[in-house]
C-alpha cells in the first residue's frame, strides 16, 4: 500500500486544521438548557462511582453528581445523557464538545488543568493510590516489590505514579497495562501479574468481584494523592461556576444539616444563612443562571454530600469505604465549601 | 425444486464446478460400530471420551451441578457455608436479562424492539425457508422496507408519533443484532459491486474498488471503528455529526463489504471462462450476464465463505465496546461490576451466558449454510 503515507499525511493535516477551529465553547449552560439535557462524561463501570443497576439505570457517586447538576438546572435529576468514557478518551471527549462535563473519578492535576483543555471545578473525593497483592506472596510493604509485574490501567495517573514510585525508590518493575478496568482486573485475577495498582477506592470496588477477596491484601503504602474533581471545557466562566457551585452546594448543605428529608422544613427557617442558601432570600441562584431554588432542587433529588457518599460508597453501600479524608473539615476531613453568600 | 437429499453413497459426483458439501453422517448403528471396529479405533474412542470427560465435567459442574438457581443479590452466590466456591450465579442473569437484551431502552417502550425483532424473525424465516412463496420479495423486503420500519420502530423519529428513544439508550442483544443485521444487509450487495468493480475493464472503477478493498482489509476493524468514532467528528463541521451508532454501523458495514468482495471475487474467478463466453454468445449485456448467469453460480460456489464472513462480522460486533457502545458483551461486562452482584463467579456466569448466545447464533448460521449447500449440490447434480 504505497498510498498509505500520503493518506496519513492528509489525515493529519485535516485533524490539525479541525483542532484549530475547535467548537466555540461559549454558553454551555444555554446550550444545555436549549437541548433540555445535560451530557455527562461518566465511567464505563466502576462499582460505587458509576454502574448500571438491574434496570440499566446508571447509579453511583459520580452519577449522582451529574444528577445534581441536572437538578440544579432543570429541577429534575434525570435529564442527563451519560457518555461512558475510558481513561484515555475522556479529555478528547471534553475538548471536542461531545460532553458538557466530565465526572469520572478523574484526578485533578496541573497537566489536566493546563494542557488538555479542561478546567477542574471542585473536588468531590480525596483518594490515594495503593497496591493490591495476593496474600500468599507474603509481601508486607510496597518497598518489597522490586522486580514485580504490575497490572495498571493505561492512560491514568496511576500509570504515571507507578513509574515515579519505582524510580524514586530505585526499584525495577514490569508494567502490564490495559485499556479498561475490566481487562486489568481480569489479568490480575488470572495471575498475569503479581500486583494490581489503582486508586484505593477502585481497589475496594474491584475486591468485591475477585476470586477469593480475602486472599488479596492492600499494602499500607499510599503512593499518591488523587483528588477526584469534575471538569469542564476551558473558557466558559459561567458554566465553570455552575458545576463548581453545585459541588460546593452539596458540601455546604451537609455542613448546614440540610438533608433530603428536612429540606422543605429548613426552607421555612428564619436562619439567614439557610434562607440565603435555599433561595428564600437573595438572588444567588439566578446570579449564575440557575433557578433561585437550585440547592433545594439538588438536595431534594440526591441529598447532600454526606448522603450521596453513604449511599454509594459508605455505610449504606456494599463498599463500606470509611469517610476518612472525605469527611467535613470540622469532622476531621478535607471537605470544605466556601460560604454561600 | 424438490429437496429430498440423496444419500451420499449413491449420489453421483457433483456437477460442474459445484463442490461437494460436507458428507452427511452415516447411519447411527454403523457409526457406533466403526468406533470400536479395530483395537486401535477402540483405544482412540476411549481416549477421546476421557478427554471429553475431563473437559466437560468442570463445565457441567459449573453450569448446572454447583450452580445457584435462586437469590436476590450477591449473598446468594458467595461461597457456601462449606467455604467452597459456587458455580454459575443464574439469578444474576435472570435479574439482569432485561438489561442484557435491551440495554437502557425504557421499559415501557420495550414492545418496540420486541416488535422489530419479531418482524425481523418473520422476514428472515420467509426468506430462508426453502418452500416459502415469493422468496425474492422476502429478500427485497429485508433489504429495503424492513430496515426502514425497524428504524422507525426503534428510534421513534418525530413524525412517527412514538416517543423518541435515542440510540445511546439501546444496548445488549438489541445493539448486537442491529449492527450485525445492518452489516450483513449492506455488505453483501456492496461486496458484489466491489468484486465486480475490481474485475472491471474500466480503469477508474477498478482502481477505486481495489484501493477501497485493500485499505479496508489492510487495517484492523478496531482502527476502522476508532476512525469512525473519533476522527469523523473532526472532519465534519459541528452539528452534522451522525449518531454514534450510525457511525459504527457504517464502519462495520464497509469493513465487512471489503472482506465480502474478496470472497465473491474468488467465486467469480473460479467460474470456468466458458460461462462468460456462453453468456456473451447469447447476446446478454453486462448486467444481464452478471445477474442471470454469473453471479448466481459464483455466489453459490462461495456460500461457505459468505457465511463465514457473516459469522465473523457477527462476532466482531463485540469490538464496538471500544467506542462506548454497549453491545451484549459490554452490558455483561459492566454488570459484573455492580456491587449488588459482584462475586468471584459473576463475571464467569456472564461470559458463559454470552458464549451460549453467540454459539447458538453462529451455529444456526453455519447449519443453515450447510443445509443450503447440500440442497444446491443436490439440485446441481440432477441438472
Ligand atoms: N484517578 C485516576 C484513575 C482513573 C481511572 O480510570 N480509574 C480506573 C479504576 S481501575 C477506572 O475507573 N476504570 C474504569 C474503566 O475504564 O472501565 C485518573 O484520573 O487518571
Amino acid at each position: 500500500m504505497k498510498r498509505a503515507p500520503v493518506l496519513m499525511a492528509m489525515t493529519c493535516g485535516v485533524i490539525a486544521a479541525a483542532a484549530n477551529g475547535a467548537p466555540a465553547s461559549a454558553g454551555v449552560l444555554d446550550q444545555v438548557k436549549q437541548r433540555g439535557e445535560l451530557i455527562c462524561g461518566s465511567n464505563p463501570g466502576l462499582a460505587g462511582f458509576g454502574v448500571p443497576d438491574d434496570k440499566g439505570k446508571w447509579t453511583g457517586f459520580d452519577v449522582d453528581y451529574c444528577r445534581a447538576i441536572s437538578a440544579a438546572i432543570f429541577g429534575d435529576p434525570d435529564k442527563v445523557k451519560y457518555v461512558p468514557l475510558t481513561a484515555k478518551d475522556r479529555f478528547t471527549a471534553l475538548q471536542t464538545g461531545e460532553i458538557d462535563v466530565l465526572v469520572r473519578n478523574t484526578t485533578w492535576t496541573m497537566t489536566g488543568d493546563t494542557a488538555v483543555g479542561a478546567s477542574f471545578t471542585s473536588i468531590n473525593f480525596y483518594d490515594q493510590q495503593a497496591f493490591m497483592v495476593r496474600a500468599r506472596l507474603g509481601v508486607k510493604s510496597a518497598l518489597e516489590l522490586n522486580g514485580a509485574e504490575i497490572c495498571v490501567q493505561r492512560g491514568t495517573t496511576n500509570e504515571l505514579n507507578l513509574a515515579d514510585f519505582f524510580r524514586a525508590h530505585k526499584m525495577d518493575y514490569k508494567p502490564v497495562a490495559f485499556g479498561s478496568a475490566a481487562e486489568t482486573v481480569r489479568a490480575y485475577d488470572a495471575h498475569r501479574c503479581d500486583v494490581f495498582t489503582s486508586d484505593s477506592s477502585a481497589l475496594y470496588a474491584e475486591r468485591l468481584r475477585m476470586t477469593n477477596p480475602a486472599e488479596n491484601i492492600v499494602l499500607p503504602e499510599r503512593i499518591s494523592r488523587e483528588p477526584f474533581a469534575a471538569a469542564v471545557r476551558k473558557g466558559d466562566g459561567q458554566w465553570f461556576d455552575v458545576v463548581r457551585w453545585v459541588g460546593f452546594g452539596l458540601v455546604a448543605a451537609e455542613e448546614a444539616g440540610i438533608t433530603k428529608a428536612n429540606v422543605e422544613e429548613k426552607r421555612a427557617s428564619d436562619n439567614p444563612e439557610l434562607r440565603r442558601m435555599l433561595g428564600v432570600d437573595g438572588k444567588l441562584g439566578s446570579g449564575i443562571g440557575l433557578p433561585n431554588e437550585w440547592l433545594v432542587n439538588i438536595v431534594r433529588a440526591v441529598g447532600n454530600y454526606g448522603e450521596i457518599y453513604e449511599r454509594n460508597l459508605g455505610e449504606n453501600s456494599r463498599l463500606k469505604i470509611p469517610r476518612g479524608q472525605n469527611n467535613l473539615w470540622n469532622k476531621g476531613g478535607l471537605m470544605y465549601a466556601p460560604p454561600i453568600r | 425444486m424438490t429437496t429430498t437429499p440423496s444419500t451420499p453413497a449413491n449420489q453421483p459426483p457433483a456437477h460442474g464446478a459445484l463442490a461437494r458439501p460436507p458428507q452427511q453422517a452415516p447411519g447411527l448403528i454403523q457409526g457406533l460400530r466403526s468406533l470400536v471396529a479395530t483395537p486401535l479405533n477402540a483405544l482412540l474412542t476411549v481416549l477421546a471420551l476421557a478427554i471429553a470427560w475431563f473437559l466437560l465435567r468442570p463445565a457441567i459442574e459449573f453450569l448446572f451441578i454447583d450452580a445457584v438457581w435462586s437469590g436476590h443479590d450477591r449473598a446468594a452466590c458467595l461461597a457456601g457455608e462449606a467455604g467452597g466456591e459456587t458455580g454459575a450465579c443464574w439469578p444474576y442473569i435472570a435479574r439482569r436479562l432485561g438489561y442484557f437484551i435491551y440495554g437502557q431502552y425504557p421499559e415501557a417502550q420495550r414492545w418496540r424492539p420486541n416488535a422489530a425483532m419479531a418482524l425481523c424473525a418473520l422476514n428472515i424465516g420467509w426468506a430462508l425457508w426453502p418452500r416459502a412463496p415469493f422468496r425474492g420479495a422476502a429478500l427485497f423486503s429485508f433489504v429495503l422496507p424492513f430496515p426502514v420500519i425497524a428504524w422507525i420502530l426503534l428510534y421513534g423519529p418525530g413524525f412517527s408519533g412514538l416517543v423518541a428513544v435515542p440510540s445511546n439508550l439501546w444496548g445488549g442483544v438489541l445493539v448486537t443484532l442491529v449492527i450485525s443485521i445492518v452489516g450483513i444487509v449492506v455488505s453483501l450487495p456492496l461486496g458484489v459491486l466491489l468484486a465486480l468493480g475490481r474485475r472491471s475493464q474500466m480503469p477508474v472503477v477498478c482502481a477505486a474498488s481495489t484501493v477501497f478493498i485493500e485499505v479496508m482489509r489492510g487495517v484492523p476493524l478496531l482502527a476502522v471503528l476508532f476512525m469512525a468514532n473519533r476522527m469523523l467528528p473532526l472532519f465534519l463541521p459541528p452539528g452534522v455529526l451522525p449518531d454514534p451508532l450510525v457511525r459504527v454501523m457504517v464502519g462495520v458495514s464497509l469493513f465487512a463489504a471489503a472482506g465480502m468482495a474478496e470472497v465473491i471475487r474468488g467465486g467469480l474467478q473460479a467460474l470456468p471462462k466458458g460461462q462468460y463466453e456462453a453468456a456473451a454468445a447469447l447476446g446478454l449485456g453486462y448486467w444481464q450476464m452478471m445477474f442471470t448467469v454469473i453471479l448466481p453460480q459464483a455466489l453459490t460456489l462461495v456460500i461457505p465463505g459468505i457465511v463465514n464472513t457473516f459469522i465473523s462480522l457477527f462476532k466482531d460486533t463485540t469490538l464496538v465496546t471500544v467506542v462506548g457502545i454497549f453491545d451484549l458483551l459490554t452490558t455483561i461486562d459492566v454488570s459484573s461490576r455492580d456491587p449488588a452482584w459482584a462475586t468471584p463467579v459473576t463475571a464467569s456466569t456472564g461470559y458463559a451466558f454470552a458464549a451460549i448466545f453467540y454459539f447458538i447464533c453462529c451455529y444456526a448460521m453455519s447449519r443453515y449454510s450447510a443445509a443450503m449447500e447440500r440442497r444446491l449440490a443436490a439440485a446441481g447434480s440432477r441438472s
